[in-house]
């Protein structure tokens, strides 16, 4: 499922609401989630999921062309982790 | 602050003009159906934000740590999220510290 195949569904859902809305609605949701990661707050979806912040220590990486040294410096990470109803749903083994 | 449904809704409601029932269900929507399509198998694509992927993972040996004992764990399909390069590049300039703890 692609992102316009989402809003697609969505807007099947709200038969009310003008499709533009459904777009705008959407759009909306994942610039606040993406801002929200950015500010190094956390995102928390009882039954979806959790988006939080892992930090990396800076390190010594090699170019691997030139093999020469280069100084990655330290930074964060989007990690996500899935709530228990994700979890329980996707594993179909259950 | 942590982001949950209830601020998502709020911002539905101010700024796309939802009424507020809408808004809720809206916020609801959003995340059953990346829910439903992982449910069925079915990785879901955001561009500009991120991939929810499904791992097959085969059984593996574990261990309860409390006891030691020898258990199994089982087969089982999870999801893994892949942030966008944007989502990425935007949060990597957070200073070591200033960022909530997982």
């Amino acid at each position: 499922m692609t992102k316009s195949e989402l809003i697609g569904r969505l807007a099947l859902r709200f038969p009310q609401l003008v499709a533009k809305d459904a777009d705008y609605a959407v759009n909306m949701i994942l610039d606040a989630m993406a801002d929200t990661l950015a500010r190094g707050d956390r995102i928390e979806i009882r039954g979806f999921g959790s988006f939080a912040l892992n930090y990396r220590p800076p390190r010594t990486g090699r170019n691997p062309k030139s093999g020469d040294k280069v100084l990655v410096p330290a930074k964060y990470v989007p990690h996500f982790k899935a709530g228990n109803e994700l979890r329980e749903r996707v594993d179909q083994s259950e | 602050m942590t982001l949950t449904k209830a601020e998502l809704a709020d911002l539905l409601f101010e700024k796309v003009g939802l009424n507020k029932r809408e808004a809720k269900d809206m916020v609801e929507a959003f995340f059953e159906e990346v829910r439903n399509s992982l449910e069925a198998g079915d990785s879901v694509k955001v561009s500009g934000f991120g991939n929810f992927m499904l791992r097959d993972k085969p059984q593996r040996p574990g261990r309860n740590p409390k006891t030691g004992e020898e258990i199994p764990i089982t087969a089982r399909r999870v999801v893994t999220f892949h942030a966008s390069q944007k989502l990425k590049t935007a949060v990597e300039h957070l200073k070591n510290g200033s960022a909530a703890k997982p």
